[in-house]
């Protein structure tokens, strides 16, 4: 039952009228305020707290609902039809400021999307999705720790003989705060350790960062006995690739903007490694995450991807490399050699040119604007072809030349005279992928990958700049993945709130719990699996071996 | 190894091979003047390497060359001794570098070049049982197994100009993490986890366990120098050993010595007459967009550290241009604990040595990048015009080009100088400290002229 609680404003309510009322309240917003409201009626919000196991101090477990009328914003149309109790479905948009013991925070409530940025007129701005109170909220009943402390302890935390209990308390975490400090080498000895500092510090980001030989915390300790026993022994393979890094091929958004047209890059990147990472380096708990705003990370968790050295990363990331210029150097990617490698092979047929020929080239409008077909004209070697498809397509400009779509056709052009038989130069021929690859092929940020202690983002983050949690991924799936709908914090709080109560279990009370779900049986559960197996294989082959050399 | 004072002794070590693998100090007896001679001689060699790689030498000319060193310095009167004079060599350096981070680091890179090239003069036999010296038991691919991938093989040996040899080609299967300069250059086809080695890569698997052991063992090599032999010898060896070290070091340009100071009022028209290209061009960057990536700052940062930019300064420094784009405070709060750390203020607080030409052409610029060697880094168009502003033109610019094309970047850095300066720089271009001091000296002469 999901019972509703009438309350007035400015009314304090203790929480245990909350939790026996299920945690619903029903603000009816009276007369108390006629200097900021308007005088008809009563109108309703709706507030709902969710746990109160939040509240830093128990005992101060009260609520102080006030309304807040948004700065320069017309108040929310009011309805007289709509009487008290009436909520649900309510499309009134209404704001309170809600005090709760030493924590303030400010909702928004109302299930218009009216996604825009208000400022509130005490305090700091409320952004759509985010905001440090919504955060807390969502460490306080959605983030999904337990998952998180299973993921890191690798089996370590179980009962088996081999089980290392060091190995999760070795692990560095750092938060990045509110007010931009930077916590780093944070260590934690279990999973109510790592949950109540998050919950306590309430990260605006948390970082994840190797295993060290020690605990990261008492470093200094080790530092002062002289040897340097305080190093990085084992760090998940990672890639990060970020979209700003694209800004030369797309020209739907730039910096930190994504959009529909470009994401299929970042799907292209996915589906690129994801395989190769499998096929090749044979691979198998692989977890793809959106960054949160305008990229991706991967995470390569299998035992032999975690004990890579520097070097061994650096070849693997080194693998993937075909981009090998920097903004001083125009050609971007130079395919050499009689063939291409197996992977770049696979690659190119298997899906850059598909999503080049059939989604960018239209999309980003490559051929069909003077200023950006020259770019990729500037790519052919031969400059007698280079000249013709110019003054061809500059004449062509206004004429429409048939239904189909103009860059599509001038893509067939370009193919036809750069492929013809008369062409006997392999690199001109050669052309046609290198700009397929320099407009598609996945660009990594290299560093990230070649060193142990680099950090990166935890999944299920959420990006304070757009409040989106950082999911998980499914690669087998990631033509479906839009960023745009990924979940932002005051969404998953607002489905808490309009959720049934009786559901027990809070993350399938929100869309994350899709994400969680995955993340548990497709990425944890397997990845836990092999864990074991391989501690219990590499326990016994000890066993065997001490055994043997008793027989000695 | 037993060193004995003066006698003639030596025992010859039973050895099968005239290339050792170094894995236990054999049981020798080493007259003292021996020990010290056969290390200045190998220390000629591992030199001679260096400064070839630091000048960019190709594979072919590398060949060459440790040849021709290896030939030079190794020899012995009594050609039964050649091998015994590799060994003790060879033992004498790891005792001599194995003591710093910095030496072991430089003398195992040049070990490990040599015994790549003197690997590559062994015939086929000899490389097999090398191998099985190092317990390469791997497995050799199957016919079946073989015929199954030979579609792929043949693509991966035609990618990098090999065609595929017929039927007698012996491919290994090795897992991919023994065989890492061969994933990162595509050079092996890949499956599950296993890398399809040909023999005639097989150098390849050896250089690394070569490396691999030689490495741990210069750490054990350390340790037993500190606890004992430096105590016990040091009547005897350490007085010898700590000589060689320090005739190799070097210039070392972590600390500033000939210019003590540079100012921030001056640091533009320095940067204007002094500074090489790659500087030049980081340091205009950072002038034009207030930003500069993390390896453009650490290269930048770190020359300026030797350059004489005080801690102080360099701060104040950074500070100007990056608060304009990101304001102070994210400046104080994210940057300037990496620039107090390149100053050994923060972190593990060792000063960090500015970077020399070899580590500067090997790094790996990617977009939005503006570090590395513009002589290898840049289009050559983009390459034209940066050499353009700096004042190079006409038939200097064609000779850079053409040091460029031919991958002798260092070269072609010292030939701009050259053109510069209207001075030759007969030692080469091997930092870019030196090029900045050099530049100076110079300078500061030309001034007392006129002055
Ligand atoms: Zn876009």
């Amino acid at each position: 039952m999901n019972e509703n609680l009438l309350v007035d404003l400015n009314d304090v309510i203790s929480f245990d009228a909350l939790q026996s009322h299920n945690k619903n309240i029903i603000v009816a917003q009276g007369d108390k305020r006629s200097d900021s409201r308007p005088a008809e009626g009563s109108r309703l919000g709706r507030a709902s707290i969710g746990n109160p196991n939040l509240s830093p101090n128990p005992t101060q477990s009260q609520l102080v609902l006030t309304y807040l009328p948004p700065k320069g914003l017309p108040f929310p149309p009011f309805s007289p039809k709509r009487a008290k109790g009436q909520v649900a479905g309510s499309s009134n948009l209404s704001f309170f400021r809600v005090e709760f013991g030493n924590m303030t925070k400010k909702e928004e409530f109302g299930d218009g999307r009216d996604d825009m940025l208000i400022d509130g007129d005490h305090g700091k701005s409320i952004t759509d999705g985010f905001s440090p109170e919504y955060l807390k909220a969502y460490y306080g009943m959605l983030f999904p720790h337990a998952e998180i402390f299973k993921w890191m302890s690798y089996g370590h935390d179980g009962k088996h003989p081999a089980c290392d209990h060091s190995y999760f308390g070795r692990r560095e975490f750092s938060f990045t705060l509110d007010n931009d400090i930077y916590l780093r080498f944070q260590s934690f000895n279990n999973a109510a350790e790592l949950e109540n500092s998050i919950k306590e510090k309430c990260p605006f980001k948390i970082d994840i960062g190797p295993v060290y030989s020690v605990d990261p915390a008492k470093r200094h300790a080790y530092a002062q006995a002289g040897d340097n026993v305080f190093t990085p022994v084992e760090r998940e393979l990672i890639f990060d690739i970020d979209m700003s890094d694209y800004d030369d091929v797309r020209y739907c958004c730039s910096g930190a903007d994504v959009c529909i047209d470009c994401w299929p890059l970042m799907t292209i990147a996915i589906k690129v490694m994801d395989t190769a990472l499998r096929d090749d380096f044979g691979f198998n708990h692989i977890l793809w995450v959106y960054s949160g705003r305008r990229g991706v990370h991967c995470w390569v968790c299998d035992g032999r991807a975690r004990r890579l050295t520097n070097e061994q990363r650096a070849a693997v990331a080194d693998y993937f490399r075909v981009y090998k210029g920097n903004d001083n150097s125009n050609k971007m990617v130079s395919l050499i050699g009689p063939a291409l490698h197996p992977l770049l092979i696979r690659s190119y047929a298997d899906v850059l040119r598909g999503f080049f020929e059939e989604k960018l080239l239209c999309s980003q409008k490559l051929l069909s604007i003077e200023e950006r077909f020259q770019k990729i004209l500037d790519l052919i070697p031969d400059e007698d072809i280079a000249a013709e498809l110019q003054s061809r397509w500059q004449e062509n400009r206004r004429s429409s030349i048939s239904k189909e779509d103009v860059n599509a056709v001038r893509w067939e052009q370009l193919k036809h005279l750069v492929q013809s038989p008369k062409q006997k130069a392999l690199g001109v021929r050669r052309c046609v992928e290198e700009i397929v690859f320099s407009y598609t092929y996945p660009r990594l940020d290299m560093e990230v990958s070649k060193h142990m202690n680099h950090l990166l983002k935890a999944p299920f983050c959420v990006h304070p700049k757009t409040g989106r949690v950082c999911i998980p991924i499914d690669p087998e799936h990631c033509d479906d993945f839009d960023p745009t709908a990924v979940p932002t914090l005051s969404e998953l709080l607002e489905e808490l709130n309009s959720s049934r109560a009786d559901v027990n279990d809070e993350f399938n009370r929100t869309s994350l719990g899709r994400s969680v779900k995955f993340f548990r049986t497709s990425f944890l559960e397997p990845l836990l699996k092999s864990c074991k197996e391989e501690m219990e294989s590499t326990y016994n082959a000890k066993l065997q071996q001490s055994k043997n050399s008793l027989s000695w | 190894m037993e060193i004995i004072g003066s006698n003639k002794k030596i025992v010859t070590a039973d050895t099968t091979s005239s290339l050792s693998l170094y894995r236990s100090a054999p049981a020798l007896e080493v007259r003292l003047d021996d020990f010290e001679l056969f290390a200045i001689d190998r220390l000629r060699v591992l030199k001679g390497i260096s400064d070839a790689l630091s000048r960019g030498r190709k594979p072919e000319e590398m060949k060459k060359l440790v040849d021709e060193l290896w030939r030079v310095n190794m020899k012995h009167r009594n050609p039964s001794e050649v091998i015994n004079k590799d060994i003790i060599s060879h033992f004498v350096l790891r005792l001599v570098y194995c003591r710093t981070d910095d030496l072991r680091k430089w003398f195992l890179s040049m070990e490990t070049t040599l015994f790549r090239y003197r690997f590559r003069l062994e015939n086929a036999d000899a490389q097999r049982m090398l191998m099985s010296e190092f317990n390469l038991s791997y497995k050799v691919l199957s016919n079946a197994e073989l015929e199954s991938v030979k579609g792929k093989l043949s693509q991966v040996a035609s990618s990098i100009g090999q065609p595929l040899g017929t039927s007698d080609t012996i491919f290994f299967k090795v897992p991919f993490e023994e065989v890492p300069e061969l994933v990162a250059s595509r050079r092996v086809f890949l499956l599950k986890g296993y890398a399809y080695v040909a023999m005639n890569q097989v150098v390849s698997l050896v250089v690394t366990q070569f490396r691999s052991h030689l490495s741990k063992a210069l750490v054990l090599t350390n340790r037993k120098w500190t606890s004992t032999i430096q105590e016990q010898e040091k009547g005897r060896l350490t007085p010898i050993v700590e000589a060689l070290s320090t005739m190799y070091l070097g210039p070392d340009y972590s600390q500033p010595k000939e210019f003590a100071e540079i100012s921030i009022k001056d640091i533009d028209q320095v940067a204007n007459s002094s500074f090489p290209l790659c500087m030049h061009h980081l340091f205009g960057k950072l002038r034009e967009d207030h930003h500069l990536k993390h390896g453009g700052r650490m290269q930048l940062g770190l020359f300026l550290k030797g350059v004489g930019l005080k801690l102080d300064d360099a701060l104040a420094f950074w500070k100007a241009e990056f608060s304009q784009k990101v304001g102070s405070e994210r400046f104080d709060k994210e940057y300037a604990y990496s620039i107090r750390h390149n100053y050994g203020k923060e972190g593990k607080r060792t000063d960090y040595t500015p970077y020399s030409c070899q580590k500067i052409i090997a790094s790996t610029p990617s977009v939005g990048d503006h570090h590395g060697c513009p002589y290898r880094h840049f289009s050559e168009e983009n390459l034209r015009a940066a050499l353009g502003k700096m004042g190079v033109g006409g038939r200097s610019m064609d000779e850079v080009l053409d040091k460029v094309r031919n991958k002798h970047y260092q070269l072609a850095c010292t030939l701009t100088f050259e053109a510069i300066h209207a001075s030759s720089c007969d030692t080469g271009i091997n930092h870019p400290n030196q090029y900045f001091s050099e530049s100076q000296k110079i300078l500061q002469s030309k001034n007392h002229m006129t002055t």
